[in-house]
């Protein structure tokens, strides 16, 4: 896979340059808001990236993608409350714990197809945010606050703001290497495959259940760990981060930034949350700009900003 | 004894309720192939215009009415300006397009009414207990919400199956194409039925307005419940909806209310105090899993989708 020079991929190349010298730009500026909104935005890229595995590429459409922000940010959560503040411990926990929710979820849900599937993963995401608003031990409604951030060795200190951030965008590459190699590997193209017609990949012997079963641990898995991230980041976590409405903004940044594009996520999230934070600069009722503009997306503008780049071209 | 009819009753009538909204919802995915987040949305104004319309002519039955109509127009324009564009793309625009539908209705509600909720007042002559059984009294209101529900699913049954838009509505569920074909105006004939649907949503909304308070976001939660219930219903089918809106209702119901009992026998106190909470709301979902193990197309699917 040579990587020719496109000007969609020097956009890629001129956003990934842009997010390595943020933090530069943003002490120079003396910008310290910068930073935590683009931290934020790299973690979130990274949940965007793991749903596009199984969205964009598997078609398989999770409208419950949330819980595993907020299974991984739990595990991280109560492990801090019960006084276990090593990283090695919390982000295993949190990758196990949100991988199996996938395994379990995943199960169940991919016995169905269609519409079926949007809602039971939805239905499912919502029991498990129904649970922990039920954690009376750990804040309930009102979330737990994180007193500190997980602990590594020496030299990494994820306290320090600019040594987080990179961090995140060390992860975030590391996802999106992860999900360069799987779509392009067997595994991947089995998977696609089964996105175009599932019924011809079994008849030619695939077992595309089990295939699109992984599939979905792996795209949980990686969320947990964008969850496991976000609690340190906010050092708060709450049912709130796993509620639907925040599934339906991982769908967003996926479909804004463009649906099956390794990269195309990551355009998603920092459109999406610039523009959030743009628009709520103007006006206090900044959604009612948004949700319009969520549908001219969809009826005029699909493949997303992806779409856009690879027309520049012809 | 006294408690369990009672709450049998409250089951009853919250199933009910959710079968209007869950009825809205799988008509407009069985003939349109439509799936639509924002009938919470419609729910919230029915709700919204409800409080307004009875402050206004300070009588509840009259704005409820009114407000009927106006969510039954709302849903007329929302179909004509926005869904009608979504029909025959794939299902991930309409989970998007709809998604920022919610985000407007959210935003200009707050907009126009603020973000601090209303209430809508019963008037006394609905706001008393009736004696339905020697010992039992029970809500005049709640009751009445199960009488009206009664009657608006004997009505839907009656124009779906014994009158000729109903003809048209089922022949449209199986095959659009056709339909258009044999000279019908399919197009009219989806705005009605989303605006049908829509007055559905609306009229749960209204009717659950006295018992909780009209607040932004109040069709969301709710919403997730019908999309439970379209899915063990089998998406499309109407007496599907209304069996799985019965089953969610009571299930739901009797099981906040007597789990945690249930639990205590079995486990210590402290124990079924943190599990039951959790566990309760588990139910619903636990059942839907159970149904999609042995029915992966819920239990009355309309067949096709």
């Amino acid at each position: 896979m040579s990587v020719r020079l496109t000007p969609r991929n020097v956009v890629v190349a001129v956003l990934f340059a842009a997010l390595l010298l943020l933090p530069f730009y943003a002490q120079f500026a003396n910008d310290r808001f910068l930073l935590t909104l683009f931290t934020r935005i790299v973690i979130l890229a990274m949940a965007a990236v793991s749903l596009n595995l199984i969205l964009g590429f598997g078609g398989m459409m999770s409208f419950g993608h949330a819980a595993y922000l907020g299974i991984g940010g739990y595990a991280v959560g109560i492990l801090a409350y019960e006084g276990v503040g090593s990283g090695f411990i919390q982000w295993p926990v949190a990758l196990l714990s949100s991988a199996l929710f996938a395994l379990v979820i995943g199960a169940l849900s991919l016995r169905t197809r269609g519409v079926y599937f949007i809602m039971i993963t939805l239905a499912f995401a919502q029991m498990a945010y129904y649970v922990i608003s039920g954690l009376a031990r750990y804040g309930g409604d009102d979330g737990l606050t994180i007193q500190k951030r997980s602990l590594f060795v020496a030299p990494f200190d994820l306290t320090d703001k600019t040594q987080f951030y990179y961090v995140c965008l060390a992860l975030l590459f590391a996802s999106l290497y992860l999900v360069w190699r799987l779509v392009n590997s067997r595994f991947g193209l089995v998977i696609q495959g089964a996105r175009s017609n599932d019924a011809r990949m079994r008849a030619i012997g695939f077992p595309t259940y089990r295939y699109k079963l992984v599939c979905f641990v792996i795209a949980g898995t990686l969320c947990g760990l964008a969850g496991a991230l976000l609690a340190n980041h906010t050092d708060f976590v709450s049912p709130a981060m796993m509620y639907w409405t925040r599934s339906g903004d991982l769908i967003i940044m996926v479909v804004l930034g463009g649906m099956g594009s390794v990269t195309g996520p990551v355009f998603g999230a920092v459109a999406l949350l610039v523009l959030e934070e743009a628009l709520s600069g103007i006006t206090e009722y900044w959604q009612i700009i948004l949700g319009p503009l969520l549908l001219l997306v969809v009826l005029f503008a699909r493949g997303g900003i992806d779409g856009l780049l690879a027309k520049v071209r012809s | 004894m006294t408690l369990f009819i009672e709450q049998c009753l409250n089951g009853l009538q919250f199933g009910l309720l959710l079968f209007l909204l869950a009825a809205g919802l799988t008509l407009v995915f069985g003939i349109m192939d439509l799936v639509n987040l924002a009938h919470g949305s419609l729910y919230m104004v029915g709700a919204y215009f409800a409080a307004t319309f009875a402050a206004w002519t300070s009588s509840f039955v009259l704005g409820a009415v009114l407000a009927l109509g106006a969510t039954l127009l709302v849903g007329m324009v929302v179909e004509v300006v926005v869904m009608r564009r979504l029909y025959g793309r794939d299902h991930l625009d309409h989970v998007l397009g709809t998604f920022g539908l919610i985000l407007f209705f959210d935003e200009l509600v707050r907009l126009i009414w603020g973000p601090e909720g209303l209430s809508l007042p019963l008037p006394s002559w609905l706001n008393t207990a009736i004696t339905i059984m020697p010992g039992v009294d029970y809500s005049a209101y709640k009751l009445s919400i199960i009488i009206v529900s009664l009657v608006v699913a004997a009505f839907l049954y009656v124009l779906v199956m014994k009158t000729r838009i109903g003809m048209l509505i089922r022949a449209g569920a199986t095959n659009r194409e056709m339909v258009g074909a044999l000279g019908v105006n399919i197009k009219l004939l989806y705005t009605l039925v989303f605006g049908l649907g829509a007055a559905l949503a609306g009229l749960a909304g209204l009717m659950q307005a006295p018992i909780l308070t009209v607040q932004i976001g109040m069709g969301e939660n709710i919403l997730i419940l019908a999309f439970v219930i379209t899915v063990i219903g089998g998406i499309g089918s109407i007496r599907g909806a209304l069996i799985a809106a019965l089953f969610v209702g009571f299930i739901d119901t009797l099981g906040r209310a007597f789990f945690p009992d249930l639990l205590r026998m079995v486990f210590s106190k402290e124990v079924a105090a943190t599990a039951a909470p959790a566990l309760s709301s588990m139910l619903i979902y636990l059942m839907m899993a159970i149904v999609l193990v042995v029915k992966p197309e819920g239990l009355f699917s309309a067949g096709g989708k």
